[in-house]
């Protein structure tokens, strides 16, 4: 879904006002770049240094570190459940979006999935920036209302008796599924195990798997 | 407000779509707005109460046309319109007219490590005991404000039940509009999907909230 397509379907089946400030959005962010530069507003390379933050050093291999060490250190998983702000922020992970954390743990008899029906919370410190689909509509939509479908989507059927719990981000709290370990992965060091989490099994649109976990998103 | 944003439960956006090794950007102009957002909400001029509203009243069609990118810069440009710092004139013709407003503070490439990792906690401390505690059976406002609220349409005049007293936080409703921070309790509230959707639900399914003490009341 390439914004210029909504750019153009836009522009062409809605009359209510023809708003053509949008249609080239890279010369729009540009005028608005260039208008807060010289009113002294605004340092581009504050820019460079956020965009570089969010590219190279926050992602969702802070996630699945904190998932990693969930499954092997059983203090740290109960920290985990009682204070999960805290625990996290022990292994460096805290600050904007990250505020105020909270972990939910797949068990055996429940999956957890999490949306934000309306607008796009979702936990920065230990995922990084959200994809696409989490923001759009169709997820969004849908994820309360009919979150098997969505699963199915993802690739993922759980078993019909399975309990899903799904949380709406409403307010400023931050949720992290930790999913349930993989079978056959006894003996793994953390590193290994952090391989294993991709960033959808701690959306909860994926759950962890031994085997192909790599590939994963 | 009842605006686009609010999407729990709507039909017709088709299927979600996951992307495969998604970047984290799709095009320049996103990594700029990103860090435009960021960079002009240090300004301290506005609550992100007050810029989530400003997305929600980005007109619907444009709103469900619009990546998330470009509904943040709309929804910017308003905030700088709003606030002194930016007219659209300027913004349209690329370049400086008049002098801005005065920011609390310009952010800047220094400032960014500490700023990110510090955030913009909301948590604040009330004088008053929760109403409400865990396994407390409770029901939804049943309201439509034409204001910032944080309860969905969904979970309106639903009756559930609290998971969790979760702390006291800044109250979006009344920030979102200047009215001051007003923190209350906010609850985690456990609704069963046939609560919400009635017939044909799917009875495995629960969902929660997290709902501001003001948006309950006991059952």
């Amino acid at each position: 879904m390439s914004a210029d397509h909504h750019h153009h379907d836009h522009d062409h089946n809605h009359g209510h006002h023809h708003d053509n400030r949008y249609t080239d959005m890279q010369a729009r962010v540009r005028a608005l770049e260039t208008v807060l530069t010289e009113k002294g507003l605004i340092d581009p390379a504050a820019i460079d240094a956020i965009v570089e933050t969010y590219e190279t050093k926050i992602g969702p291999r802070n996630g699945a570190h904190v998932v990693a060490k969930a499954w092997s250190d059983p203090d740290f998983s109960g920290w985990l459940k009682r204070d999960a702000t805290a625990a996290i922020a022990s292994l460096g992970y805290a600050g904007r979006q990250g505020e105020h954390m909270r972990a939910v743990f797949n068990t055996p008899d429940t999956h957890n999935l999490v949306v934000c029906t309306l607008c796009s919370c979702y936990p920065w410190s230990v995922l990084g920036l959200p994809p696409v689909w989490y923001k759009a509509p169709a997820y969004r939509s849908r994820a309360v209302i009919d979150p098997r479908g969505v699963l199915a989507e993802f690739g993922l059927t759980l078993p019909e008796t399975k309990k899903i719990r799904v949380w709406d981000s409403t307010a400023e709290l931050r949720y992290l599924v930790i999913p349930e370990r993989p079978e056959g992965t006894e003996g793994m060091s953390e590193d290994e195990l952090a391989k294993l989490v991709s960033r959808d099994a701690m959306i909860g649109t994926a759950i962890a798997r031994a085997e192909s976990g790599k590939k994963r998103p | 407000m009842n605006g686009p944003h609010d999407l729990g439960g709507q039909m017709g956006f088709g299927l979600v779509s996951p992307e495969k090794d998604e970047p984290y950007f799709h095009a320049e102009w996103e990594k700029r707005a990103l860090g435009l957002t960021l960079s002009c909400g240090a300004f301290g001029a506005w609550s992100i109460d007050e810029s989530r509203h400003a997305r929600e009243n980005v007109p619907p069609a444009d709103y469900l046309a619009a990546s998330y990118y470009e509904i943040w810069t709309r929804a910017l440009e308003v905030l700088l319109e709003r606030h002194g710092f930016a007219t659209r004139a300027e913004i349209d013709a690329g370049h400086k007219q008049i002098e801005p407003a005065k920011p609390k503070r310009i952010l800047t490439a220094d400032m960014v490590p500490g700023v990110l990792a510090g955030g913009g906690p909301c948590d604040r401390p009330v004088e008053t005991e929760p109403l409400f505690q865990p396994g407390d059976k409770v029901r939804t406002k049943n309201f439509n404000p034409a204001t910032h609220t944080r309860l969905p349409r969904y979970a309106r005049a639903r009756t559930g039940v609290v998971e969790e007293v979760q702390g006291s936080y800044v109250f979006p409703d009344d920030n979102a509009h200047g009215k001051g921070e007003n923190p209350q309790w906010v609850y985690t509230v456990v609704f069963d999907g046939g609560e919400i959707w009635g017939e044909g639900a799917d009875p495995t399914l629960t969902v929660s909230i997290d709902a501001w003490e003001s948006y309950l009341e006991h059952v």
